[in-house]
């Protein structure tokens, strides 16, 4: 925002209180009401809004308070950020920035603990990435801030909390590149946002019974970087993805079909995908638990896939 | 036909206690005993309904202009009566080409609302910006966008304003400010919003200032979008910040076949503007002169940057919703009644009676008009078709969002790639 004065930010809360997630604290005593603005409760419209203002040369950053009220925006996100620069025939841009925390939490509840990545998958003309370190988290916002396509920015409500110490000078990552987080020669397990950290900890108990996996953070999810995914499985042969999509249209499904179309010789066994369950986020600590994918099923996957 | 003011309508705007303005009239005492409490000077009311007005409601008793003076010069007449009659002739060159089947989908055409358009459009500047629904064909061509450009896209031809990929209810055009052409009733009008929006921003943020004011919005729509969410979110958004933005109203009773009354439990639309803040107009829309009096009114305040209006302009579309509508819902003798006043024939009279321009002037236009309609056929006849190789290259901006393959080279980087089909 210092640097580019076009790039502003609009969503509720996001201005006064610092965001629900103190994402943006701070940021309106430092560039005022406008840059980053308080809006009402209008998630269509305040998000229609945005794409009109960057057809008009702003850079707006749209913050869904809890992603799952995107879909009440879901008609200006499909028809109109994915849809108008291809319908204009090239000749308005929209290069917003759609971002909030989402993902399962702590007993949150249904409709705050939704998980929308598959929802929007399928929308020509956006681009989707999912952050899980804080490293990550700064170099892909920047990068989605300076991208011309619209971007989807997938935070997590649990992640807020991580510190890591992360480079003073400036630094972006790539959109459409995935990030190699453990080498390893038996597995590859694709993975992304906060399930990252549930396969690290499967890794430790891996690696103590023998195993090497090689864990990836695909980290773009809409393209998928075929690149640094295909490389893995041409060393392992096998593949595991965890993600915390659920099943049915998932990330997942995409991700494994996108597998098959290219590296299908490359497989020694068939593709594992460890989903979420196809339910609403129970209220219930111990069904929340069973909803989403845990370390012990990640063992028992790895363990499977290498037999 | 009478100038219509709306400033000449006694308006307050709303009442702003906290800033030591009139106090709330007090609430009336609920029962004897427990008067209900004031909230006093940190409470913000409106007063209602006064900053609304109609001179179609008012028997047309607004402001008259001085007797015998017309309220246009002779070339503002010529240059509304050229846009109006290109809008007609070019819808009507829609139908004849729909039904040559030379053109596509579904094709809503403007015949009868001219007045709404011309008296509009014709006084923005070209840095002020448009946004229309799928009926926007004539908001396109008032804007500026030649006609030729118009009629390729609708033949879907690559020198369409739009390259044929958008068609009839997605017009565009960046050097023209028109920023679409909408399918979905409402999710224009926050769009516009967001333009509005924009300008205001130049202004105080990016501190780009134009002598003229602030770059103003244009925000085009039915009676059927006046009960859809996005309004009326937008209302409110707008005037909260005082965006230069006006929400012109097109109710022409019907949306398809659902009549306005059968579909509204307050049908007076303007009267919804004050509830929000701003004020309401209520205009006759086949009533080009009228109309543009209150358009200047309008687009006068927002470039001052007193915020937006909403206008509603009472008029009718002679055809059906599209083209594929057989309009069997709306009655002959409503269709008559409106027939008879036509923008087109009535502006021609004017012109005639004030002396402002000869009949064979007029009769020039006209042929002026033809020629370039007939030329725009032409021209969009002759145009290639797009070629495959179009498919691909305006889903991203930055085509690099299309991927890494398998490779490590970006997709797009393949000059192959726009001719295979969209993977991730």
């Amino acid at each position: 925002m210092k640097s580019d004065p076009t790039v502003c930010v609009m969503g509720e809360d996001v201005g006064h209180y610092g965001g629900s997630y103190k994402v943006t604290k701070g940021l309106a005593e430092m560039f005022g009401d406008l840059r980053v603005l308080d809006t009402p409760i209008a998630e269509n419209s305040f998000t229609g809004m945005g794409i009109g203002a960057a057809m008009k040369g702003l850079r707006p950053i749209v913050e869904g308070m809890n992603m799952g009220f995107l879909l009440l925006a879901y008609n200006q996100i499909s028809n109109n950020c994915g849809m108008l620069h291809y319908t204009s025939g090239g000749q308005f841009k929209i290069p917003v920035v759609i971002r909030g925390p989402g993902g399962v939490g702590r007993q949150l509840g249904a409709e705050h603990s939704q998980r929308l990545e598959s929802y929007f998958q399928s929308i020509p003309g956006l681009q989707m990435v999912a952050c899980s370190t804080p490293y990550n988290a700064k170099g892909l916002m920047k990068a989605a801030i300076r991208s011309e396509n619209p971007v989807v920015l997938f935070e997590h409500v649990l992640l807020y909390n991580l510190k890591e110490k992360i480079p003073d000078e400036e630094y972006i990552c790539c959109l459409e590149e995935a990030e190699m987080v453990r080498p390893g020669e038996h597995v590859t397990i694709l993975t992304y946002s906060r399930m990252r950290y549930h396969v690290m900890q499967a890794a430790k108990t891996l690696v103590n019974k023998g195993y090497d996996p090689e864990v990836i953070d695909i980290r773009s999810l809409k393209p998928f970087d075929l690149h640094t995914i295909g490389n893995s499985i041409k060393k392992t042969h096998r593949v595991l993805i965890v993600e915390e999509c659920m099943r049915t249209g998932g990330i997942g499904a995409s991700l494994r079909s996108a597998i098959i179309d290219n590296f299908w010789d490359y497989l020694d066994a068939p593709i594992m995908c460890l989903s979420s369950q196809d339910v609403p986020t129970p209220y219930a600590g111990t069904l929340e638990d069973a909803t989403v994918v845990q370390p012990a099923q990640i063992v028992a996957a790895v363990e499977q896939i290498c037999q | 036909m009478a100038a219509a003011s709306f400033t000449a309508a006694k308006f307050l705007a709303p009442v702003a206690a906290r800033s030591g303005g009139d106090r709330a009239p007090p609430l009336p005492a609920i029962g004897a005993a427990s008067a209900r409490p004031r909230r006093g000077a940190q409470q913000t009311r409106l007063r209602t309904a006064l900053a609304v007005s109609s001179d179609v409601l008012a028997g047309n008793k607004a402001a008259q202009a001085a007797a015998g003076e017309p309220v246009v010069t002779r070339e503002e007449a010529l240059e509304v009566y050229e846009d109006m009659v290109l809008g007609r002739v070019f819808e009507d060159m829609c139908a004849q080409m729909y039904y040559r089947g030379k053109m596509f989908g579904f094709v809503h055409l403007y015949n009868g609302q001219e007045a709404v358009s011309t008296g509009f459009i014709k006084l923005l500047n070209q840095a002020d910006c448009v946004v229309s629904t799928y009926r926007d064909h004539v908001h396109a061509l008032s804007k500026g966008v030649p006609a030729r450009s118009v009629m390729a896209e609708l033949f879907g031809k690559a020198t369409g304003c739009c390259r044929g990929q958008g068609g009839s209810m997605h017009m565009f055009s960046a050097p023209h400010n028109l920023l679409g052409g909408f399918a979905f009733i409402g999710e224009g009008i926050p769009v516009a919003t967001g333009a509005a929006f924009a300008a205001k921003y130049r202004h105080e943020v990016l501190k780009q200032s134009s002598p003229d004011g602030l770059d103003v919005t244009l925000a085009f729509f039915g009676d059927g979008t006046c009960n859809n969410g996005q309004f009326f979110e937008c209302l409110n958004m707008a005037q909260l910040w005082k965006l230069p933005i006006v929400f012109v109203v097109e109710n022409n009773l019907w949306a398809i076949g659902m009549s306005h009354l059968r579909a509204t439990s307050d049908p007076e639309i303007y009267k919804k503007g004050p509830a929000f803040g701003m004020p309401g107009v209520h205009v006759d829309g086949m009533d080009v002169l009228k109309v543009r009096e209150v358009a200047k009114e309008a687009i006068e305040r927002a470039r001052r940057g007193e915020g937006p209006t909403l206008v509603e302009c009472e008029t009718y579309r002679f055809r059906g919703h599209s083209l594929a509508d057989p309009d069997e819902l709306r009655k002959p003798d409503e269709k008559s009644h409106y027939a008879a006043r036509d923008p087109i024939t009535a502006l021609k009279k004017y012109i005639i009676e004030y002396n402002l321009a000869t009949e064979s002037e007029l009769k020039s236009i006209e042929k002026k008009i033809d020629d370039i309609v007939e030329e725009a056929v032409e021209f969009a006849d002759a145009s290639p078709h797009p070629p495959r190789s179009q498919l691909l290259e305006n889903v991203f901006a930055d085509p690099k969002g299309f991927g890494i393959g398998p490779d490590g080279k970006y997709r797009c980087e393949d000059p192959k790639f726009t001719q295979g089909t969209a993977q991730v």
